[in-house]
């Protein structure tokens, strides 16, 4: 049945992608089948560090149904090196070559790949293959690495620091530590993390020998930027390479990078004459798919006793892992960027040092950077309260900026859009009850219960972004056409994977059209298709793509006016556009609808002058600024005594992404990001050991959220637009993830702090949770 | 996530499952409802070049009373464990095991015969068996004998079954309603960090303690601290299970030290009497 009930915009409809996902009838990369299709495997580094001595492939080569086996000296000189696209001044990288040279530099590298007829073969294949290795010192942990002495990732680099990155914005720092009655200073991890999407990586890549096209299917986040970076490493021209995202299960930031694998099975496709496929396991995932987070910072805070907050000196070391995917090293600098958080903090100077040890890349995971800072300004922001004997709702308070005086300039050097964090506090505290809340802490606090209730207030950084700021151009870029029969059909160059934009998108449309919603149809992810594009991360695609769509609506509706006004035998400015209806009252009683319009447009037979045929157009969107979001999260936890044992009794999430299109996709990517910091505060991390190892390759060792985890949520808003775009929208797809990790974070510590607890690392699981209990107890006694 | 090759082989009779181990010896594994051995068989942890499938083998699936006790077949579901209406009534510490296990699909998959004989050390159902005194029947190519439970379990994923030996039923006693199984997950993989299965009675408690140990233990020193107390106190209780762990070397790993699961082992053993005197 039609849903012609309008506006669409605003109402929280079910996602247009769903029915098929939840049948089991979408397409992802593993699902695609094509005529001589093979199967590749890869061989990978069971070594930290070492030195590849001699590979024997003789006996898989000779395994039946193998159709070839290759090694880095067969495929590397013919892939090109891997893309990092961060600029950062005196760089040292490493060459990234797609397999090994003599060197392997984390457990995971590929080694070598096998192809044959059939993945069972191909697998066969890779363990018959013999290597000989020599194991070198392995560099494990970061802090260690940038000391003397440290055993070195790259000997050929000299040094285990890729990069140092200095910045001091505001006021002058010294003086501000000067005028300090306090120097307020804490160590914080932030430990590194899986993103584990439910879809591990795949890339299907076709050769097409006649017209010299190359055809990638791969789960990506990022089809064009694949197709800008991939010919300057197989050497097929970017007009004569298409890349394809079909379903992509999950991608978190995982997917947002140029991966070795897609250079070799492209290269394998034209090496080999014919298709070939290959699949991540769920061990290669863990494994050879980019880390997250993994950062240590000393942070030092100038303080006067009234509370106020005159400066931030930080020192970070982030690890980087062995090489750099796409953003590796940029990634640490946005933690940088947003340090102040929503405060006003009139100094900083922050160092990054970026360090390479002998793990997997870290990159971009949801909220990439935002989720660091956060946590880090937000713990700060209890530890000074704390110290102070400050309230601290009063504290935070004392920091906000006036609505008034958006776009308000921060001391690390961006301009916040918009904002009012004093309504978004205000209604969290209404919507969590915080007097009965403190009311029934204290009470479970006498009956010797261990309760607690954290606060974070939070501001990040979204719809990314403007061009300038942007490694590649942070533009967007889409298209609408009114299709002869009246429907409409939008390209995007954003890459939906989860996001939802075939149901946001057609709601903007179809309200701006004047058609229902079923005539829209969004495509996306096809570089064939969507020509041009900046895909989807940091929380762009409404702000940005959705923009462009707009601009889009408004030069079709502008001409289809012109050809209105013809028809109607007036000019345009004699036509009204209602609900997809043309007419010019006063002037004649007839009206005309998209398709009689549509029609006259592509037949042609009855123009105006200079009127070109067709009813469609094409925009690229360039924003001015990023937006940014902000938001409340409070959250009541219970601890058990005995096992440590976190329970979280209460979570309240008001979030403010300005006005929303779809409430229902709100208030799951929410739900989604704030899933994500239970598992970061609680219970996730990859672990690697001290010899390189790594631990939690599996999901039987590393911990996801499950539904039982995820508590019942109280959601509000706050709705203050973005100056930035006309649809005044800012981007929800990390919002949870950055406001949640520091609030279940500062409630934990808040229940633990009658007994003297006043730091825990994350994650902070039953083991470290008793640990502190069991050493605060033993020294207060 | 591709195993190696191997031979499938799926016997209609328990005779014939076990003329085929004979038959193949160290190279045959033998399949029930699959949740140990085709992981680690994708993982190629474990490369049989036959598999023995009795998992439809119809004559090992039943829970029937049999001389006082109640005999399970090997080939029982969890799922059927969980909601055995006849265990809820006469026996119900295994049930309420069970709904520890896995998650809805393995438990509907899953089988009691499989889990046990596969003795992973952090695996439910041993700390139940053990506190239940259970009888176990493995058949082999000299019939059938009868182990109980603490022979059964030899060591970390090694049990009384000789490679050509099929578990084929589990005989529990009937019990009263006093009985409770406790356990922390371990939170990824959701196996117990340490589990722990009391039984009270007139003559005191039997309790079972898996996930703490290379194998699942009956916690002997807690039995005889509450040996012939009806209704212990909660003092005797507690000070009972502070030698949950005696005699054991506690596991360690990256999901938890020995000490911790020493730990969790006394305060799940406590809880566990605990629950089950509430229940009486």
């Amino acid at each position: 049945m039609a849903d012609t009930k309008t506006p669409y915009v605003g109402r929280a409809m079910k996602r247009i992608e769903d029915p098929r996902l939840i049948r089991g009838i979408g397409t992802y990369v593993d699902d695609l089948r094509m005529p001589g299709l093979v199967h590749a495997a890869i061989l990978r580094s069971p070594h930290a560090h070492a030195r590849i001595r001699r590979i024997d492939v003789a006996a898989a080569r000779a395994l039946p149904g193998v159709i070839g086996v290759f090694t880095g000296a067969d495929v590397n000189d013919a892939c090109g090196l891997i893309p990092c696209a961060a600029a950062i001044p005196d760089l040292k990288a490493p060459k990234h070559t797609v397999l090994a040279g003599d060197r392997v530099y984390y457990v995971g590298h590929p080694v070598a790949v096998a192809v044959a007829a059939d993945p069972y073969v191909a697998r066969d294949a890779i363990e018959a293959i013999d290597v000989e290795y020599d194991p070198l010192p392995v560099v494990a942990n970061a802090e260690d690495a940038v000391k003397p002495g440290s055993p070195l990732t790259h000997p050929d680099l000299g040094s285990n620091i890729a990069y140092t990155h200095s910045v001091a914005g505001g006021s002058n720092i010294d003086e501000a530590f000067r005028n300090a009655d306090r120097v307020i200073k804490h160590k914080l991890f932030h430990q590194r993390l899986t993103p584990m999407p439910i879809e591990p990586r795949g890339v299907v890549a076709s050769f097409h020998q006649g017209e010299g096209t190359l055809t990638i299917w791969t789960s990506t986040q990022i089809p064009h930027l694949l197709r800008t970076l991939l010919p300057g490493m197989i050497g097929v021209a970017e007009n004569k390479l298409r890349i394809v995202a079909p379903e992509v299960g999950g991608g978190f930031g995982a997917k947002l990078n140029v991966y070795a694998e897609e250079a070799l099975v492209a290269h394998l496709a034209m090496r080999l004459h014919t298709p070939v496929k290959w699949i991540e396991s769920r061990r290669e995932n863990a494994a050879a798919t980019i880390h997250g987070r993994d950062q240590v910072g000393e942070y030092e805070l100038a303080v006067r006793n009234d509370g106020a907050i005159l400066g931030i000196r930080t020192r970070t070391i982030a690890d980087l892992g062995s090489y750099l995917q796409l953003l590796t090293p940029a990634v640490p600098t946005l933690t940088g960027l947003v340090l102040t958080g929503c405060y006003r903090i009139p100094a900083v100077k922050i160092e990054i040092v970026g360090v390479y040890t002998n793990k997997m890349a870290t990159d971009a995971y949801r909220g990439a950077g935002r989720p660091e800072a956060t946590y880090l300004i937000e713990r700060l922001m209890d530890v000074v309260a704390n110290e102070l004997g400050i309230d601290r709702l009063e504290i935070r308070l004392k920091h906000f900026p006036q609505p008034a005086e958006f776009p308000f300039a921060t001391s690390c050097g961006l301009t916040y859009d918009s904002g009012n964090y004093q309504a978004a506090l205000a209604k969290a505290k209404q919507l969590a009850n915080w007097d009965q809340l403190l009311k029934d802490r204290a009470a479970a606090r006498t009956a010797g219960k261990l309760s607690g209730i954290g606060v974070s207030t939070y501001v990040e950084i979204c719809a990314m972004g403007p061009s300038k700021a942007m490694p590649a151009g942070g533009w967007e870029w889409g298209s609408v056409r009114m299709e002869i029969s009246g429907k409409v059909t939008v390209v995007t160059g954003v890459s939906p994977h989860g996001q939802g934009q075939e149901t946001t998108f057609a709601q903007i449309v179809a309200d701006r059209v004047g058609v229902p919603i079923e005539d829209v149809v969004v495509l996306h992810g096809d570089t064939n298709v969507a020509h041009y594009g900046r895909d989807t991360y940091g929380s762009r695609g409404t702000a940005v793509g959705g923009t462009a769509i707009v601009m889009c609506i408004d030069k079709i509706v502008a001409k289809a006016k012109t050809l209105a006004a013809h028809l109607l035998e007036t000019t345009s400015d004699h036509v009204d556009f209602e609900n997809g209806t043309f007419s010019s009252p006063g002037v004649t009683s007839r009206q005309i609808g998209w398709a009689e319009l549509a029609g006259e447009a592509y037949v042609a037979k009855n123009l105006p002058p200079g009127l070109e045929p067709g009813l469609e157009a094409s925009s690229f969107f360039e924003p001015e600024n990023f937006t940014f979001p902000f938001g409340t999260h409070i959250v009541a936890v219970d601890v058990d005594r005995e096992t440590g044992q976190v329970t979280i009794t209460k979570y309240v999430a008001v979030d403010d992404c300005g006005p929303q299109i779809n409430p229902l996709i709100v208030e799951g990517q929410i739900q989604g990001g704030i899933a994500h910091s239970i598992g970061q505060v609680l219970f996730e991390k990859t672990v690697y050991d001290e010899n390189g190892q790594l631990l939690t390759g599996e999901l039987m060792d590393y911990a996801m959220p499950r539904a039982t985890d995820i508590p019942e949520y109280i959601f509000g808003h706050t709705v203050t637009p973005s100056p930035v775009n006309p649809l005044g929208v800012k981007g929800v797809g990390e919002a949870g993830t950055i406001g949640a990790t520091p609030a279940i974070a500062n409630a934990v510590l808040d229940a633990l702090s009658p007994l003297g607890v006043t730091h825990l690392d994350l994650p902070m699981t039953p083991e470290r949770v008793w640990q502190a209990m069991k050493t605060t107890a033993a020294t207060t006694v | 996530m591709y195993p190696a090759n191997f031979d499938y082989k799926r016997p209609a009779t328990v005779d014939e499952a076990i003329a085929l181990l004979a038959k193949h010896g160290d190279a045959a594994k033998v399949l029930a409802g699959g949740h140990s051995l085709i992981p680690a068989m994708k993982l190629r942890l474990a490369q049989p070049t036959v598999v023995v499938d009795i998992g439809r083998i119809e004559t090992l699936n039943y829970l029937r009373e049999a001389r006082g006790a109640i005999a399970i077949g090997a080939m029982t579901t969890h799922a059927e464990i969980e909601s055995s209406a006849l265990l809820h009534e006469r026996s119900p510490l295994l049930a309420e095991t069970a709904t520890h296990i896995g998650d809805l699909q393995v438990r509907n998959k899953g089988t009691i015969g499989g889990s046990l004989a596969h003795a992973d050390p952090a695996a439910d159902y041993p700390a139940a068996i053990l506190a239940l005194d259970a009888e176990i029947d493995l058949a082999g190519p000299r019939g059938r004998r009868t182990v109980k439970a603490q022979a059964f379990f030899v060591d970390l994923l090694q049990t009384a079954l000789e490679p050509n030996e099929i578990l084929i039923e589990i005989r529990i006693p009937a019990t009263g309603k006093s009985v409770a199984y406790v356990k922390t997950e371990q939170k990824a993989s959701g196996f117990a960090l340490a589990g722990a299965a009391a039984i009270v009675g007139a003559d005191g408690v039997r309790v079972g303690i898996t996930g703490v140990a290379a194998k699942a233990y009956r916690a002997t020193a807690v039995e005889q601290l509450l040996a012939g107390q009806r209704t212990p106190t909660p003092q005797a209780i507690a000070l009972a299970a502070s030698h949950a762990a005696d005699g054991v070397e506690p596991l360690a790993d990256i999901h938890a030290s020995a000490e911790f699961r020493a730990h969790l082992a006394e305060v799940n053993t406590r809880r566990a009497i605990e629950r089950a005197l509430g229940r009486a």
